[in-house]
């Protein structure tokens, strides 16, 4: 089967079930259910042929990752995917700061295609992976 | 039990100090008057699944427990040893703690910089470059009678923002807005049923009127409160406010600009900015003249996508060309609760707001160059000191690869990725639960945080751990090495 990859503006920010997660723990399984996640529009979901709450990989200029896509209930945004801030939106967001300090976490290019078959990586796995160090 | 009354929240910049808890013995049982951020975090603090509870120190490479004394050692002499350390955080501390910090960063020659540099750093740089015409939470809650969201979503971010100043608040000259609200919440979940019936028995749908549209609805024609939103998405805060506008990702600054053309009554000779109809920002250009106060407060989402701080000039002319027609404030949504503190501190101790550089003995600022984002990118760092943030989160991947391969330090009440790739854990009380100090709001105002319950016996406060890893660092620079 041919996967479909289609191209999206990544926006990254803040949600209100990041915060309360967070509040259970940063490594908790119930943080990484709401943040490792990215809020698709159901035409671009259809466009990929991806289930609601099944798997994509989202894929920048800098990186990639797989996370959990959500239909988003903030749409229509075709053409637009939503993260919130977090380990795995950090993987793919744009470093360059263009002489102000400030990275660029929102109005990226991506690309976004359907992951079945790739799980989604907890934040120990991801950081040993990612950086060769060892966590805790 | 008792009841421990204005209570000062210590999460986000809206600095809520209404709060009341109810504490049996050592333990927060009930919290009145929070958000559900706030509630979650009141009632889970102390879950021990989340709690760093014991000093760690790295030993071929797993992180073991240490004494608190061997973990402060350890921590001084990594300071001591390096050549160029970053000291990053600083937004969930007390303004007591950052004094500290500072004179930490100038003793071992490192950078001071703290979360301003990831959230409204360009809108400080853009400060610095044109002024801010500004105004405090109290004045507009009682006065502003034209609100408007401007790439931020209060609604997440700031749940209570709405409620306590804005809007949904009742001030002495301005009524909440929450009635307005609810009424037609009620006709629209209304006309959804009669929509969903109709099509069940018509075999068509009633539409549903979106509050974004070509056209202002009718209640920008009489002297309410209004809300305008403006941002990429519909957010929660966008589906409250009265008018959302939807502009295209990256495009903020051309609306801006254009608005500031209509303000001056030019004409613009393109039918669309932005993907805003020209027409319609006409109207909105008028409301904004036609109002007797308004405000705009405005999100990372204006500094952290294209143009940065060059959005937040447009957004403050903007403001200033309508106090040549009206009466217009600005005000940043500052995320964490002592973000602004930290700027606050910093530039009364060094002259500078965030990214301080003490290795040439006298404070430099130059953000792009001391600001720890580029620091890390460069790969010019040899260690750091993180204390109340999590960067390994929040940076961009290969600032984070830079910044776990040197030893970092982490003092944290919270488990959190940082403290996992850390080679110190110091665990720390949590400032404004367990330990007092001072932090400022959103607004440059500064409020007490109060001390509701005691720390455990382990968890110093940071102010403490500081004053000891700074004691030790002149120890061991002034035995040339030996503790
Ligand atoms: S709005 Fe912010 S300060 Fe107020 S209770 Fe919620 S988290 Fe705390």
């Amino acid at each position: 089967m041919i996967m479909v990859k289609i191209k999206v503006i990544l926006l990254t920010g803040r949600t209100i079930d990041q915060g309360t997660s967070k509040e259970h723990g940063k490594l908790s399984k119930e943080h990484e259910e709401k943040v490792a996640i990215c809020e698709v529009d159901s035409s671009d979901l259809k466009k990929l042929a991806a289930k609601k709450d099944s798997n994509v990989k989202v894929s920048s200029r800098y990186g990639s990752v797989v996370v959990k896509a959500v239909e988003s209930k903030r749409g229509p945004h075709p053409g637009i995917i939503y993260m919130p801030y977090g380990l795995w939106a950090n993987m793919i967001v744009d470093p360059h700061t263009h002489g102000t300090g400030m990275p660029s976490f929102k109005g990226i290019p991506a690309e976004l295609e359907a992951a079945p078959e790739e799980c989604v990586m907890s934040i120990p796995l991801l950081l040993e992976r990612t950086f060769g160090k060892k966590p805790k | 039990m008792t009841l421990v009354k204005n209570v000062t929240c210590p999460i986000c910049g809206t600095l809520c100090d209404d709060l009341e808890l109810e504490v049996e013995g050592n333990s927060i049982i009930d919290v009145r008057n929070a958000c559900a951020i706030s509630e979650a975090k009141f009632l889970n603090f102390n879950d021990p699944k989340h709690r760093n509870m014991k000093p760690l120190a790295r030993k071929d490479g797993e992180l073991i427990e240490v004494s608190l004394e061997e973990a402060i050692e350890r921590s001084a002499r990594i300071l001591a040893e390096a050549s160029y350390p970053i000291l990053y955080g600083w937004s969930c501390t007390s303004c007591q703690a950052i004094r500290v910090g500072i004179e930490l960063a100038e003793e071992v020659g490192g950078v001071i910089d703290n979360t301003s540099t990831v959230c409204h750093g360009p809108s400080i740089l853009s400060i610095q470059n044109v002024g801010i015409p500004t105004c405090t939470l109290g004045q507009i809650r009682h006065r502003a009678d034209l609100i408007v969201y401007w790439a931020s979503d209060p609604y997440s971010a700031h749940p209570r923002h709405i409620e306590r100043y804005t809007s949904f608040s009742d001030g002495r000259f301005q009524e909440s807005e929450w009635e307005h609200y609810v009424a037609r919440l009620r006709g629209i979940l209304g006309k959804k049923r009669i929509s969903r019936a109709s099509a069940r028995v018509l075999m068509h749908e009633i539409s549903i009127p979106a509050i974004t549209g070509l056209k202002l609805p009718p209640k920008f024609e009489t002297k309410k409160r209004k809300l305008i939103v403006v941002d990429v998405r519909k957010t929660r805060s966008a589906e409250i406010a009265d008018f959302f506008i939807q502009v295209e990702p990256n495009k903020d600054f051309e609306l801006l600009q254009a608005l500031r053309l209509l303000v001056k009554d030019e004409d613009l000779e393109v039918d669309k900015v932005g993907g805003v109809p020209v027409d319609l920002l006409e109207d909105v250009a008028d409301t904004l003249i036609s109002c007797n106060f308004g405000v705009f407060f405005f999100g990372v989402g204006l500094t952290m996508s294209a143009g940065k701080h060059q959005n937040i000039d447009a957004a403050i002319a903007l403001t200033k060309d309508l106090n040549y027609r009206t009466k217009f404030a600005i005000i940043p949504m500052r995320g964490h609760f002592n973000v602004a503190g930290a700027n606050i501190v910093s530039t009364w101790q060094t002259g500078y707001p965030f990214a301080v550089d003490f290795s040439h003995n006298y404070p430099r600022y130059n953000p792009g160059e001391t600001s720890v984002v580029d620091i890390l990118q460069r790969d010019e760092t040899d260690a750091s000191l993180i204390i109340a943030s999590d960067p390994v989160s929040n940076f961009p991947r290969s600032a984070v690869q830079n910044l776990v391969k040197n030893p970092m330090i982490a003092i944290d009440p919270v488990i959190s990725p940082t403290t996992i790739m850390a080679d110190v854990v110091i665990p720390s009380a949590f400032v404004g639960i367990e330990a007092e100090g001072t932090a400022y709001r959103m607004d440059r105002v500064p409020l007490p945080m109060k001390k509701v319950v005691e720390p455990p016996k382990i968890c110093l406060t940071d102010e403490e751990i500081l004053q000891r890893i700074l004691l030790q660092v002149r120890r061991i620079k002034q035995t040339g090495g030996k503790a």
